[in-house]
């Protein structure tokens, strides 16, 4: 970093400083257990294979090995991104109630949940990297021929930004430039909301699929976002926690405390909405109808009822009205279950919004009424990886920055 | 003078006051508008109009396109030859997994009478294209010449957006040209190089496919779209889309 093409930087840090850092967390990554390196070489060793598995998929051909055809071209790939953006969104989200808007409790989860929005969006990216046909070309033709009316444009646009936000706001929480990263944080912030919503938005404007169509899209997307990111909160710092064999402290209680109860909150909010949603589907257009049908009633009814309700979001609210907030290791188990069902909330958003068939209403003999996709195995070694990605991203954040420990003031 | 005088001074339309002329081309633009054209089938027309922006010797005179392509399907004489298909192949290349036009077979075991039809489908070039809207680079457009709905293909990144986003399962990933492809009305192989017709309606042996500029009160398409006599509809009209390829019978 030099000092004179950086005027900022010179403000916010020093050379020296600078160096002593980057010594420090190599001491530190340098220092583990051997538990520690084991997980981390499983960890790694498992992204490498879907590294793999995404190359031949390049090679040989998205269309040979991945189970999307052209009546449903989006799978569990496009679900995967969701999960993971969403997640991460979630995590910008309730980290910011802390760090941006100044409530005290919620500070000690600050830095691992910045830490984990910045992972689990690049784990979001990879996806995403193996799913489009020409990735490289996002880069160019995103910047020299945008097209605003596209929510693509702006979600990966402003997700660009998100990334570079939440990316500097971490940094300077590590050098303790706590007003500089309140600024990083709040813009992460803005712009992660903005790209959220208009991800929910990519779905929610076509009207052709109407499963998908309406305002609902980009509103349960926020809310369900919020909703992960305490779900990931209690998740990883109860792992964090465990993994080095650290008692909680009392801020930390608190913080998990006040987390987990915006997170039953959130909870009733989401179960309102899918309610709703499923209600007045009923009432809906036959390709709508039909779409309900199949997710309540048909082949996606275990999805639905096991996955989605119980796991995703009835286990985990009374699992936490059980705990009173106060028993973490009933959270945690709360926080796993929730995610298994997040993930498959994911997958069925995706792929009921597509099953319908376009000329259904013609008695067309060509097509089913409702078309199946079945994942590939290349499809979820991608998403396993990127899991891999997310624990062995985590278990060197947990090391290098000791816990993410955080000074309240 | 006050109100009180106004309304009471204010003359009803006399006859005669408006002409006979105007008054039934507002009625057709009305109808046409509302989508009431013979029978109750759905019609529709350029976005201009149901913008409620033209009167009606606009849209007589000035479709947004010259020439505005189009083409009409006569559902009733197609016979499933499949040599519209075969030549769409042939002239533009499209590769064995792929199709640009397909035919649907329709059956009703309940009908009465005739139980089986054949529906040809392609891109309709729509007038409100969504996949137009949802594309990120705009590797996919509408050609402000013609309407043509077109590809660049060097721009495509396959993300697939445009193919969740098309009603009608126009489009498909083409892997040699490493972007999506989907009908282009034959622009780039025939019309381009100054051919007036598809190779799919030339190719046609029932007159099933006639193709032609919307805004040209000579050709056949334009007559067919324009006029009450026979039921006239597009696909999928409430997804907003405002097609360009009608389908009637006869």
């Amino acid at each position: 970093m030099e000092k004179k093409n950086n005027p900022v930087a010179e403000g916010i840090i020093s050379k020296e400083e600078f160096t002593q850092n980057w010594l420090r967390f190599l001491t530190e990554f340098l220092s583990g257990s051997k538990g520690f390196y084991i997980l981390l070489l499983l960890s790694g060793l498992i992204v490498l294979i879907a590294a793999m598995f995404g190359v031949n998929a390049m090679y040989v051909g998205y269309s040979h090995v991945y189970g999307i055809y052209r009546e449903i071209p989006w799978g569990i790939l496009i679900s995967g991104y969701v999960f993971f953006v969403v997640t991460s969104t979630g995590l910008c989200i309730i980290s910011s109630i802390g760090h941006v808007f100044g409530v005290k409790s919620l500070i000690p989860i600050a830095k691992r949940s910045v830490y984990l929005s910045v992972v689990t969006l690049l784990a979001g990216f990879m996806v995403i990297f193996f799913d489009v046909e020409n990735p490289f070309r996002m880069a160019i033709w995103n910047a020299l021929s945008p097209n605003p009316t596209s929510n693509i444009w702006w979600m990966g646009t402003l997700y660009g930004a998100y990334l570079v936000f939440m990316t500097i706001e971490f940094l300077l929480l590590l050098i303790a430039k706590y007003r500089y990263a309140m600024v990083a944080g709040l813009l992460g912030l803005i712009s992660g909301v903005a790209a959220h919503s208009n991800l929910g938005a990519v779905f929610g404007m076509l009207h052709g699929r109407e499963f998908w169509y309406g305002p609902y899209m980009p509103i349960y997307f926020i809310a369900s976002a919020a909703a992960s990111g305490c779900t990931a909160i209690i998740f990883f710092t109860y792992l964090g926690y465990r993994i080095r064999n650290e008692r909680f402290d009392k801020p930390m209680e608190l913080a998990l405390q006040a987390v987990g109860k915006l997170w039953a909150l959130l909870l009733a909010v989401l179960m309102f909405f899918v309610t709703w949603k499923v209600i007045t589907g009923f009432a809906g257009a036959e390709g709508k109808v039909l779409a309900i049908r199949e997710w309540l009633f048909g082949k996606y009814a275990i999805n639905f009822w096991f996955f989605e309700v119980f796991l995703g979001l009835v286990a985990p609210f009374f699992l936490l009205l059980v705990s009173r907030f106060r028993n973490l290791n009933q959270m945690f188990v709360a926080s796993l279950l929730a995610f298994i069902g997040i993930f498959f909330m994911r997958v069925d958003l995706v792929v009921i919004g597509q099953i319908v068939s376009h000329f259904f209403e013609y008695k067309v003999t060509d097509f089913p009424v409702i078309l199946t996709y079945k994942p590939t195995l290349h499809e979820i070694m991608l998403i396993i990886g990127a899991c891999a990605f997310c624990i062995f991203s985590f278990l060197i954040g947990e090391k290098v920055f000791k816990g993410h420990h955080t000074e309240i003031h | 003078m006050n109100w009180k005088e106004f309304f009471k001074n204010l003359k009803t339309e006399e006859e005669g006051c408006v002409p006979d002329e105007t008054k039934r081309e507002f009625l057709k633009i009305g109808l046409i508008i509302t989508g009431v054209a013979a029978g109750g089938s759905l019609l529709n027309v350029v976005s201009v109009v149901a913008e409620g922006l033209a009167t009606s010797e606009e849209l007589h005179k000035e479709y947004p396109y010259k020439p505005h392509y189009s083409m009409v399907f006569r559902v009733d004489r197609c016979i499933d030859c499949e040599r519209c298909v075969e030549a769409c192949r042939q002239t533009n290349n499209v590769p064995e997994y792929g199709w640009r036009t397909k035919i649907l077979e329709r059956v009703d075991t309940k009908a009465v009478d005739q139980q089986r039809q054949f529906m040809p489908i392609l891109c309709n070039h729509c007038n409100n294209p969504p996949c137009v809207r949802a594309c990120p680079t705009k590797a996919t457009y509408k050609d402000k010449q013609t309407g043509i709905v077109k590809m660049a293909s060097y721009k495509c990144i396959g993300c697939k957006t445009c193919m969740v986003a098309c009603p009608y399962d126009a489009r498909y990933f083409n892997e040699e040209k490493r972007a999506i492809d989907k009908c282009d009305f034959c622009w780039e192989s025939r019309l381009s190089k100054g051919m007036k017709i598809t190779a799919c309606a030339e190719a046609c042996p029932a007159g099933v496919r006639i193709f032609g500029d919307l805004s040209d009160p000579n050709s056949e398409v334009y007559k067919i779209v324009h006029q009450m006599g026979k039921a006239v509809w597009v696909l999928k009209p409430e997804t907003g889309a405002k097609p360009n390829v009608f389908y009637t019978i006869g």
